[in-house]
């Protein structure tokens, strides 16, 4: 590495200025957008208020940065129950931007954006970009998909802002996606890690070593990875791979980005304001410990989020990075205090694949949820136990039962899940309970 | 005249129908026809036995998935055509045959065939009604030959 200065003399982007200032000067800016993001979800969202109003807390009780401790928390399942906009703080007029994403029981989330997040979402997006080394002159390959998913138009507006050259082929066509890349000379891509690793394989099929093109940055997120695909992902393409952490709940992504150093990612803090708490008691634990991860959106307008559980596992460092950034990092996340898990981007939740059992069978047959990981796409297999009451005698009905329990699965979760019938009591119980995911996706190899 | 058929679901592996057939030898109930429909992921192993009641018993206990259909065991001449005439018999009636294996003991020269059909009741009727040979129960589980 170069020394700090030298670094930021050829690197630095103004656009990035704020990931540098003093870290009190931060914590400034933090407690004054505090008071009024409070005040705002307070006045606006009557689930916020009625929480505060059940622990005698008024906005004018945030007195420092420490008393974001006293605020109540909020769950994924507070924007299920108020499916669609039963947490809007803006009206419909100043809404310019809807995202969808799965809920836990098959009902999505919605959230919402007004002009003003969504410029903070294109600012923190550009930031990341910047802190990868990425600026006007880079080619942008977005391979994230565009739509209700925040993955593709976050990253869009993000390097669009930066004044980089974005390609907007969205995921899939992996064909396509090695012919542009090739052609226009990409030099950065953002997927996520395991569609990368398909695509470096799609590519040497093809007879392409991505070591010969210029691609040099690789942003990926959305689903976990490890540092040991990171250095497959590094040796076998030639690139230097970032990980990007963002939930649609928040903003989407751009929540956090690695530096050049890879030891941790930077929090925009002056944006989403983090806290590290006991999963099992709520309990505030200081920066060092590892817990799960609470986020505050500080300057949502549409859709605050105050003291949202991520239910990811991580920790916070502070201090300042040997890149100059003083915004906090926090450590790759690996894992999760729910059995919540994530595949090809998307989250899935055990109970989405009950409803859809459910549906298509009247009871809850016992079932196990199977992910692998095979030339770099990740698979979900749904082991179902067959039922007396499902049991037929004809191959043709069983057949039937098969790809019903293959459509309703695709259709609650959004991605295909390869459903196999076991005999019964064949599936894995421990003291009763069965193992509902066993995760074989090595992600360390 | 119908006669019970055990039906049970196996997984697509080695050693599946073996399981099954271990837990009958041990319980003395012999086999008298079976067959296995194979589907990509999995197979229905489809089963005559001395007796159904006491098999459908231990193969349940034993953790599988015993289905009971009552089926038509007919008598068919063993020669060409046979089958032929027995089929031309149904034909036009609207009865459909869900499916149809062999027998494993011989009637000299005659075939029995274990047939499903959609609509038991009347296929025996017709069958019986044209001098077809509807075979007994207790003819089929107690075996011959």
């Amino acid at each position: 590495m170069t020394s700090l200065l030298e670094d930021l003399a050829q690197n630095y982007n103004p656009i990035s200025a704020p990931d540098f200032v003093p870290a009190c000067h931060t914590q400034e800016l933090q407690f004054t957008r505090l008071k009024s993001i409070v005040r705002r979800a307070y006045d606006h969202g009557d689930l916020f208020r009625a929480r505060m109003q059940e622990r005698d807390l008024t906005p004018e009780d945030i007195r420092s940065l420490d008393d974001v401790s006293l605020l109540p928390f909020t769950v994924k399942a507070d924007l299920r129950d108020t499916y669609p906009f039963g947490l809007l703080t803006s009206p419909m007029s100043e809404v310019v931007r809807l995202h969808v994403s799965s809920g836990t029981t098959g009902k999505p989330i919605v959230v919402a954006y007004t002009k003003e997040d969504v410029n903070v979402w294109t600012n923190v997006m550009a930031r990341s970009f910047a802190a990868c080394g990425l600026n006007h002159g880079d080619i942008i390959q977005n391979a994230y998909g565009y739509g209700l998913f925040t993955g593709g138009l976050g990253a869009h507006y993000g390097a669009e802002e930066l004044g980089a050259t974005v390609i907007p082929i969205s995921g899939g066509h992996t064909d396509r996606q090695i012919m542009i890349m090739c052609d226009f000379h990409v030099t950065a891509i953002c997927c996520t890690p395991s569609y990368f690793i398909h695509l470096i394989d799609h590519a040497r099929g093809m007879g392409i070593d991505m070591h010969d093109l210029p691609i040099r940055v690789g942003i990926f997120g959305a689903e976990p990875w490890t540092d040991s695909m990171r250095k497959r992902i590094e040796q076998d393409a030639g690139i230097q791979a970032f990980d990007i952490y963002g939930l649609s709940e928040i903003t989407g992504p751009g929540v956090a980005i690695e530096c050049p150093y890879h030891n941790g990612l930077h929090i925009f803090e002056d944006h989403f304001y983090p806290e590290i708490v006991d999963p099992d008691t709520g309990e505030t634990l200081p920066d060092g410990a590892e817990g799960e991860l609470v986020l505050t959106t500080l300057s949502k307008k549409a859709m605050p989020m105050i003291r949202y559980r991520t239910r990811d596992i991580t920790t916070l460092i502070g201090g300042r990075c040997p890149c100059g950034r003083t915004l906090r990092r926090m450590r790759r996340v690996g894992r999760r205090s729910d059995d919540m898990f994530i595949i090809r981007g998307i989250n899935v939740f055990p109970s989405q694949v009950e409803t859809a059992l459910l549906a298509v069978e009247g009871t809850l047959p016992h079932y196990q949820i199977i992910l692998t990981r095979a030339g770099g796409l990740d698979e979900m297999e749904v082991k179902v136990e067959v039922t007396p009451e499902v049991f037929s005698d004809r191959v043709g009905s069983m057949e039937n039962l098969a790809k019903k329990l293959d459509h309703e699965l695709e259709r609650t979760i959004g991605l295909r899940a390869a459903v196999r019938l076991v005999r019964p009591n064949t599936l894995e119980r421990s003291e009763g309970k069965a193992k509902r995911v066993d995760d074989r996706r090595n992600l360390d190899e | 005249m119908k006669i019970h058929q055990l039906s049970l679901f196996l997984e697509n592996e080695p050693g599946q129908v073996l399981g099954v057939c271990r837990t009958l030898r041990d319980a003395g109930i012999d086999i008298r026809a079976l067959t296995v429909a194979d589907a990509q992921e999995f197979g229905i192993l489809r089963l005559i036995v001395s007796d159904w009641q006491a098999a459908a018993k231990i193969l349940t206990d034993a953790g599988n998935i015993v289905n009971t259909t009552e089926v038509v065991a007919v008598e068919v001449p063993n020669r060409p055509g046979g089958l032929t005439d027995l089929l031309e018999l149904l034909e036009g009636s609207g009865i459909n045959i869900e499916y149809i294996y062999t027998h494993t003991f011989g009637q000299g020269d005659r075939a029995v065939l274990i047939c499903r059909f959609d609509d038991a009741d009347r296929a025996i009727e017709r069958l019986q009604s044209s001098s077809i040979n509807v075979l007994a129960p207790v003819e089929i589980y107690a075996g011959g030959g």
